[in-house]
């Protein structure tokens, strides 16, 4: 059996949570911090993605990096190569898709985190770069794993916009969502429920992983 | 060692506007839950932003609206006590004090840790502290930060009452130390009194004159200072041909005089503290004192003492009277009649 559909699916969902992790919070910090207006405005937008069919996004994606739009022309005029079709494609579909998950959890983490140990550590002289990563972080670690795994795992079985961008060429851009379209299609029923025990196993491991995890976050037992 | 602050915010549905120039002494910033008080804290310390005004702390201006000045928190070197302590949850004792002292100053911790209590407690989470040894951390870590001056915003109300006086009597010993300006948030009459100098009233967001504490309490000047003071008879009265009537104590004296002062015209109330009355039988002094008939309405029994509630003829109200309770048993074998010294009538303006 060839398992590079179960490679390509871990190491696009791996690279693009890295990168959601990183936008979601910064932006969901930044949100956070806005005045009222701004902050409705910039929070649907960053939602969007959450509630659209991943085919739209897809589209959207497709119409932004294609060798025809601005970026893809500049692309293949400094490098010689086309950004959609090949296995990264993916990761900007899956950054899109998942993006939402990790923003949301994490607004949502630092909207209850209590603004006066913040203000504390302020007054304590502390810089907003300590406080972020030293206080606020840690202590927002619980809903911050859950949106990351959420997105990992989101990002695991993106189908729609991935199929669009990255399509499905054996060996190249094929991930375990794809490919199980692919033997469906293609009347290979029995390859295609190998693929599916392969994507419940791993969506099962993930989740017990989290709840495993949850149990051990919290500061010192209560007495 | 000074703090002046001159600033406007306005707050739902009314206008902060506080005023007043504090110098190396203890200040408290009283008036009810949602005047404000808080809120002035949060403007000295850069945590809110006013809408206008200045702030000035030992020499540094940290906030000036004309001049566009607005320092960040941590540059105003101001220690300030949260209500809840706010530790950082996810540090221990020794984190936390750490966390200030940075990696040079790493050596003072046994120094802190040690005059603060907290030796045995430097591995522990504040989730597994009391309510006091949270406190003690909390202020550990704000002097481990050298403020320059300190801000305790409602200190002690998270604590009951036994750890409540433990620990004020802790925090004043240190404060005393300090030699700095200290700016402090009550709502509790007793609290102030013993830990402060000096008083700034507020009153639905603006702040009255800063008052020296004893004359504040023996000569509230407002209605809202006699209220915040502790004084439980406040009725409307008025100055009219020469009487002084305070129509709902059915309370009525003679006040003449011959040049009455402006503030005298505008005597909207008056208040009787409930520990001034007196049974007329014991008044024994030569000054001269409102004496009237009364009937009891209610008798309140408290752990020593006892609360009555009376009412003078031709009245609405009735007074709050508070006494000794052997004073109360005594009150049987004399006359129904009671006795408030005209020193002890408040004379109070809106």
């Amino acid at each position: 059996m060839d398992y590079f559909p179960l490679w390509n699916s871990l190491r696009i969902s791996l690279i693009a949570t890295v990168i959601t992790f990183f936008i979601g919070i910064f932006l969901a910090y930044y949100v956070v911090k806005l005045p009222g207006i701004v902050k409705g405005i910039l929070d649907t937008l960053f939602t969007i993605p959450m509630v659209l069919p991943p085919t739209v996004a897809g589209f959207i994606i497709l119409k932004l990096i294609s060798p025809k739009s601005p970026l893809g022309e500049l692309v293949e005029k400094y490098f010689d190569a086309t950004l959609t079709m090949k296995w990264y494609a993916a990761i900007i579909a899956v950054v899109v898709v998942t993006f939402p998950l990790m923003y949301r959890t994490a607004r949502s983490s630092f909207e209850a985190f209590d603004p006066d140990i913040i203000a504390s550590g302020r007054t304590l002289c502390l810089s907003d770069t300590y406080i972020f990563w030293h206080i606020l972080l840690p202590n927002c670690k619980a809903g911050i794993i859950a949106g990351l795994v959420l997105a990992f795992a989101r990002g695991l079985g993106e189908y729609g916009a991935t199929s669009m961008v990255a399509g499905y060429i054996p060996h190249r851009t094929a991930t375990i969502s794809t490919t199980v379209a692919y033997f469906w299609q293609t009347n290979q029923d029995e390859k295609a429920f190998q693929w599916v025990l392969i994507n419940l196993a791993i969506s099962c491991a993930v989740m017990l992983i989290v709840n495993v995890f949850e149990k051990r976050i919290s500061y010192g037992k209560e007495v | 060692m000074a703090i002046f602050c001159d600033i406007k915010k306005k707050l739902g549905n009314f206008t902060l506007q506080v005023s007043f120039d504090i110098k190396e002494e203890t200040v408290a910033l009283m008036g009810a839950s949602g005047c404000g008080k808080s809120m002035t804290l949060r403007c000295i310390a850069g945590i809110m932003k006013p809408d206008s005004g200045k702030i000035i702390i030992n020499g540094l201006t940290v906030y000036d609206s004309e001049k566009k000045i607005d320092l960040p928190p941590q540059k105003r070197r101001v220690g300030y006590m949260f209500q809840d302590y706010a530790l950082f949850p996810n540090m221990t004792v020794e984190q936390n004090i750490l966390s200030v002292l940075g990696k040079n100053r790493r050596d003072e911790l046994t120094e802190y840790a040690k005059s603060y209590h907290l030796t045995n407690l430097l591995k522990h989470y504040p989730k597994q502290l009391s309510g006091g040894q949270k406190q003690r951390c909390a202020l550990a870590r704000m002097m481990a930060a050298e403020p320059e001056i300190i801000l305790l915003d409602e200190p002690f109300s998270a604590l009951d009452s036994y750890l409540r006086w433990q620990m004020e009597q802790e925090i004043t010993a240190v404060l005393k130390q300090t030699q700095r300006s200290v700016l402090f948030v009550s709502h509790d009459r007793d609290e102030v009194f013993r830990v402060s100098d000096r008083v700034v009233i507020i009153h639905k967001g603006i702040s009255e004159a800063i008052a020296e504490k004893h004359k504040l309490y023996r000569q509230p000047v407002t209605y809202v200072d006699a209220l915040l003071t502790g004084c439980k008879n406040i009725c409307g009265a008025e100055i009219k041909d020469g009487m002084l009537i305070a129509k709902d104590f059915g309370i009525t004296l003679n006040y003449q005089k011959e040049d009455m002062q402006e503030t005298e015209k505008n005597i909207r109330y008056i208040g009787i503290r409930s520990n001034h009355i007196q049974p007329a039988h014991q008044y024994d002094s030569d000054a001269p004192a409102f004496v009237s008939a009364y009937s009891v309405e209610q008798m309140i029994e408290n752990v020593f003492t006892c609360v009555l509630m009376v009412r003078l003829p031709g009245s609405e109200t009735a007074l709050r009277w508070e006494m000794q309770k052997d004073d109360y048993e005594d009150l049987s074998f004399h006359d129904s009649r009671l006795a408030i010294p005209y020193e002890y009538i408040y004379l109070l303006q809106e």
